[in-house]
């Protein structure tokens, strides 16, 4: 006796206790769960990719120009790139020497990490030209917007031999005046150095490189 | 009427019951659930968390009446709740204070649990529903402190999302497929809102009527561990440890609704800021992208998580890798695993401790920090007492049970300060012994001299 076998006691219970497995029944069900869950998981793919960017947030990327002709030495400007802050400095000669006696101290000093530095910013001063410093204003670790400390020695909390640098308020990394982070530090790269070039010896624009077409 | 249900109802409520089971839930929820009766202080922080649910769904509800979720006016829209929407700042504080009042009381909760055994055998689902709503509360408490677009609401879900950048390899798309954008941004608070308002909530209040449903098949511990209904039975097979929850308990709640509602009152009035803890000062700063505020630091309720986020640094995933290490030897010489686990388990904990040295401590402190959160789901296995309550463990269980609690608060505190030497190494203390608690608990739980557990509770009559 199967399932297929209707079955009519003497009583009301027409279904019998115990009913032996029917195989063919049994390939339908797992047919039909295994189509339904298919159909269930394709139907989940449009709405899962609206969480992605939308055209619109992958639009607004544009390169944005700068001029740097007029940033004093040894200040910082801050401009906007993506939705990020991009700082561009204008390192000084005693703040360019810092760099130097940072060397051992920080963890990455020839920015050898991949993803962070492209390769005509792979040098010491993790730029195209020595004075002229640009870098994404984000800490590598979590993404907080480190705050500007270029005042030298230990104020605040920062070591005694201190050359000038960036504090990030969120974890305590600490980045030197060419955004190496020191080492032990919660962040895991330098800052990001962002594509760029110059246009004129004065002006640069940001989002466009060799490798990066706007 | 042939086929119609036989009840004992009559009129109205006769009707309904032969169509819907009024009077059954009616009973096998309230008036004829047995609770046992040497209740404690303790047990009042369970429906004062379903009365903080209702605060907040209800002020919630009407929040959104005047709320706009965009990234342009959504700041402006809650100043104009606070200052233009009549008794909307009330409303609005209300929820402010709600949000952390539920911690408050949920932690409570969670802490009477942990002291009394609530989670052993068989109440492992009702713990384990309860992490769980745990887990979604703290999702709508991030998913809701976006939603005022203030500087910490930025830079705070900025960190979070940024999180999940560091899980190796999916790690930088998964973020941002969360933010829906390079950075928090219009799309994010839209996605944001949606999951404060009705996702999380939705499944919120399933998990709420799971644990309730799941408590209420295997009956409340109480305060000495003791089976009820175990004890002995009237006539009718009730307990007489238990009495009926309603009116019993419902009356006595009242009770701890009263003195919770003081309280609630007091802070919503008086000092809905308390003191920058429950409404931080730079959220009332509008969001800048480009300027993270001098000190950034989570709501309270997230803090001694936080620490243990920061205690993880390069310097000490060296001595997580070493504890691993172990780890891993004890268990192979002195464990308890049977067959191939009893090499499988400490082949994991060494591959653990070598990861531990070769993935980013930024990956590492995301794992601490979830870690934390999960180990708790896993609370019932990790207890190996000979009995459920803290009144018959010996006393050097009580002091673990002491220093953990401080710890936490310890913790919690570290995690509110700006980062600093001295401070990171009291939390990668305190990360350690929050760890070891759990992680030891097979072994220490089951040491010392118990004290013999009473047949009955423990109860005096006033």
């Amino acid at each position: 006796m199967s399932q297929n076998t209707m079955v009519h006691g003497d009583d009301e219970g027409a279904v019998p206790t115990n009913l032996p497995p029917d195989p063919s029944r049994r390939f339908w069900v797992t047919t039909a769960c295994a189509l339904g869950g298919v159909a269930g998981v394709a139907t989940a793919v449009p709405f899962i990719s609206t969480f992605a960017p939308s055209a619109k947030a992958r639009a607004a990327g544009a390169p944005v120009e700068v001029n740097v002709g007029d940033i004093p030495v040894g200040q910082m400007i801050t401009v906007e790139w993506r939705g990020k802050p991009v700082w561009i400095i204008h390192r000084s000669k005693e703040q360019l020497e810092g760099l130097k006696v940072n060397d051992p101290l920080v963890a990455d000093p020839q920015s050898k990490r991949p993803g962070f530095t492209p390769a005509y910013a792979e040098n010491e001063y993790r730029s195209r030209k020595p004075e002229l410093f640009v870098c994404v204003g984000i800490c590598t670790h979590l993404g907080c917007s480190p705050t500007a400390h270029f005042e030298t020695g230990g104020a605040g909390g920062l070591p005694s031999n201190w050359e000038g640098g960036f504090l990030c308020p969120c974890h305590g990394s600490t980045f030197d005046l060419a955004g190496r982070v020191f080492k032990n530090k919660p962040a895991p790269d330098n800052l990001e150095v962002p594509p760029y070039q110059y246009l004129t010896d004065a002006r640069i624009v940001i989002g466009v490189d060799e490798d990066n077409k706007a | 009427m042939a086929g119609e249900k036989h009840v004992e109802t009559t009129g109205l409520l006769g009707w309904v019951d032969r169509r819907f089971p009024a009077t059954a839930t009616w009973k096998a929820h309230l008036s004829e659930y047995y609770a046992p009766k040497n209740f404690n202080f303790w047990y009042f922080f369970g429906s004062l968390a379903l009365l903080v649910l209702v605060i907040q769904i209800t002020t919630g509800i009407f929040l959104v009446m005047h709320y706009k979720p965009d990234a342009e006016r959504a700041f402006q829209s809650v100043e104009y709740i606070m200052r233009e929407v009549p008794g909307g700042w009330l409303i609005r504080y209300m929820h402010s204070t709600g949000a952390s009042m539920f911690f408050v009381v949920v932690y409570m909760h969670m802490l009477r649990g942990l002291f009394y055994g609530s989670y052993r055998k068989p109440r492992e689902l009702v713990w384990i529903f309860g992490v769980a709503i745990f887990l979604c509360l703290m999702g709508e408490a991030f998913f809701g402190y976006l939603l005022p677009w203030g500087q910490m609401s930025y830079w705070g879900a900025q960190v979070i999302v940024n999180l999940f950048s560091a899980i190796p390899f999916i790690g930088p798309d998964l973020a941002i497929f969360i933010r829906g954008d390079y950075v928090v941004s219009d799309a994010t608070l839209n996605r944001f809102f949606a999951f404060h308002v009705i996702a999380i909530p939705l499944v919120l209040v399933g998990l709420v009527a799971a644990h309730l449903v799941a408590l209420h098949e295997v009956g409340s511990n109480n305060p000495d561990g003791v089976e009820i209904k175990q004890g002995p039975k009237d006539r009718f097979g009730r307990p007489l440890d238990g009495v009926p929850f309603h009116p019993y308990y419902t009356v006595h709640d009242i009770v701890g609704v009263a003195g919770f509602l003081i309280v609630f009152a007091a802070i919503v009035f008086f000092g809905p800021e308390m003191g920058g803890y429950f409404l931080e000062y730079n959220n009332f700063i509008p969001a800048d992208s480009l300027k993270t505020p001098p000190h950034i630091a989570p709501v309270w309720y997230f803090t001694p998580f936080y620490s243990m986020l920061r205690a993880t640094t390069d310097d000490f995933t060296w001595v997580l890798s070493g504890a691993a290490l172990l780890g891993a030897i004890a268990l192979f010489f002195k464990g308890n695993f049977k067959g191939v686990w009893r090499v499988i388990v400490p082949v994991i904990l060494v591959a653990v401790a070598v990861l531990l040295r070769v993935l980013d401590a930024k990956f590492w402190g995301v794992v601490a920090m979830g870690g934390t959160v999960v180990i708790l789901f896993f609370l019932p296995w990790l207890d190996h007492s000979p009995v459920k309550s803290i009144r018959y463990r010996p006393d050097w269980h009580k002091v673990l049970y002491a220093i953990f609690m401080i710890n936490f608060v310890v913790l919690g505190y570290v995690g509110t300060q700006p980062p600093s030497p001295a401070l990171n190494l009291t939390s990668q203390i305190g990360t350690l012994y929050y760890l070891a608690f759990f992680l030891l608990m097979p072994v220490w739980s089951r040491l010392g001299t118990f004290k013999p557990v009473p047949d009955r509770v423990v109860f005096h009559a006033h």
